[in-house]
């Protein structure tokens, strides 16, 4: 079997058991909202503040968002002795990985689409040129899913690991909040040259975290 | 290696050296404070508060070599003919004195930067990239703290130390950007090596020196008492373990 179907077959496993137990439309995504509903309360809605700074809290929610969803991903493997099923299987390390991610990433993407909504109609903002923007998220998304399942995976088994991860991984993931906010900020002023470098760095987080959970995978969860 | 007799590998530096280590760096912190407060000119810009660069620029560079010893020593164990312990005892003390002079580093800076730029924290490039550095490598002790087998420990602990030293250029690259693409020309005076005064040098040399030494010698401490705590977990294990052995054979007796 390929590493991309065995990847898919993870994927698909995560994804069948969030379609049946929806958690992430029904508990993550409605947080996501209020966090949105917040910042509204926290910051004068009628100013214009909230749609200049728009960019950042959104991406601010998503990497919020994302701590959960990453905890839910390993929740779900911590039941039923399910990590031991995992090893068992005979699947590459390498393609679980990609497969978690995937599905994490999936989830994000969707969890992002529908925020964007709630940015467009709450806090009046115009998207402006959608191509950088939608590149941006789409690294940005890959780079958070691949960092999200490695941090997942070291923490797994941890006792403490709803706490451990964010202070293990926001400081990681700083740079992605930084480049998609700028690229975000850039794209919805119609300023594309300025948010292409921001892509790329994006990119090369993305490509990096991939690459380094590939390897770091197969020894982490053998011992977690 | 029995249990109750502490192996040879426990200890970094033999304790002659390590002596000999402490006493270098108490006379050099001596002989720092009386050069950096007493013998050194004030600055002709900045005044006294320029003496904070004395300690200020040591810590920052004992912070990049903790955290530098912490990445080797990480791959060292991770790499299969190299692993040992020794490296990851080496890579958690060394992190741990790295989180301490990176926070030292930030205060020292903070109280410097107050009297010469009128404010405690300016989002310059280098101060965001040492503050992520500094919780990228909190984050990777607690993980260190967290309760697990030696081994387990020590595997995930190398791999996220790792992980944390491939970030930080990117960390560095991304700030650097966002500051310098905003914002044109910042508080940061870059031409501060302009002249130094003898004396001047001397206590920075001075300080670099002394903080070296006692990056040293408190890497032995930190060292030797990690592998007094792994000892002390083994043995407590052993004496455990008799017991419930010695109360097994007490009920089928």
């Amino acid at each position: 079997m390929s590493i991309w179907r065995e990847a898919g077959i993870v994927a698909g496993k995560d994804l069948r058991i969030e379609r049946r137990a929806r958690v992430v439309s029904q508990q993550i995504l409605p947080f996501g909202v209020i966090v949105l509903l917040l910042f509204a309360f926290a910051l004068d809605p009628d100013r214009g503040v909230l749609r200049r700074v728009a960019p950042g809290l959104f991406w601010v929610t998503v990497l919020l968002s994302a701590l959960l969803a990453i905890s839910r991903s390993f929740g779900i493997e911590s039941e039923n002795a399910a990590r031991d099923g995992l090893r068992l299987s005979g699947l590459d390390p390498s393609s679980v990985f990609l497969g978690k991610a995937l599905a994490l990433a999936v989830e994000l993407a969707v969890f992002e689409v529908l925020l964007t909504a709630g940015i467009v109609v709450l806090f009046d903002v115009h998207l402006g040129a959608v191509v950088p923007l939608a590149l941006a998220a789409v690294a940005a998304t890959v780079g958070l899913a691949a960092a999200g399942t490695l941090y997942g995976v070291l923490a797994a088994g941890i006792r403490a690991r709803e706490t451990l991860v964010p202070v293990l991984m926001l400081p990681v993931v700083a740079p992605v909040l930084l480049g998609a906010t700028r690229a975000w900020e850039a794209s919805i002023d119609g300023a594309t040259s300025d948010a292409w470098p921001w892509v790329g760095l994006l990119g090369v987080f993305a490509v990096l975290f991939v690459g380094i959970g590939m390897l770091a995978f197969g020894p982490l969860l053998e011992e977690s | 290696m029995s249990a109750t007799t502490p192996s040879t590998t426990e200890r970094l530096l033999n304790p002659w050296v390590r002596r000999v280590f402490g006493a270098a760096a108490l006379a050099s912190l001596v002989a720092l404070v009386v050069v950096g407060l007493f013998v050194a000119p004030p600055d002709a810009v900045q005044g006294d508060a320029q003496r904070i660069m004395y300690v200020h620029v040591p810590a920052a560079w004992i912070a990049y070599v903790a955290f530098g010893v912490t990445s080797i020593t990480s791959l060292l164990y991770l790499w299969p003919r190299t692993r040992s312990l020794v490296w990851d005892r080496i890579a958690g003390a060394s992190a741990e004195l790295g989180v301490v002079f990176t926070g030292l580093t930030l205060v020292l800076g903070s109280i410097w930067g107050r009297p010469v730029w009128g404010v405690w924290w300016a989002w310059d490039a280098r101060l965001v990239t040492t503050a992520v550095l500094f919780f990228l490598y909190v984050g990777y002790l607690a993980l260190r703290r967290v309760p697990a087998a030696t081994d387990v420990r020590a595997k995930r602990s190398a791999i996220a130390a790792l992980i944390a030293f491939v970030d930080v250029p990117i960390v560095h690259f991304s700030v650097t950007w966002w500051r310098t693409l905003h914002q044109q020309g910042t508080v940061f005076n870059e031409k501060l090596d302009a002249e130094i005064h003898g004396t001047m040098a001397l206590a920075l040399w001075l300080g670099v020196l002394a903080f070296t030494v006692l990056y040293v010698y408190l890497l032995d401490l930190r060292y030797r008492l990690e592998a007094l705590d792994e000892d002390r977990e083994t043995r407590e294990l052993d004496a455990a373990i008799a017991d419930r052995v010695r109360g097994a054979v007490g009920v089928t007796s």
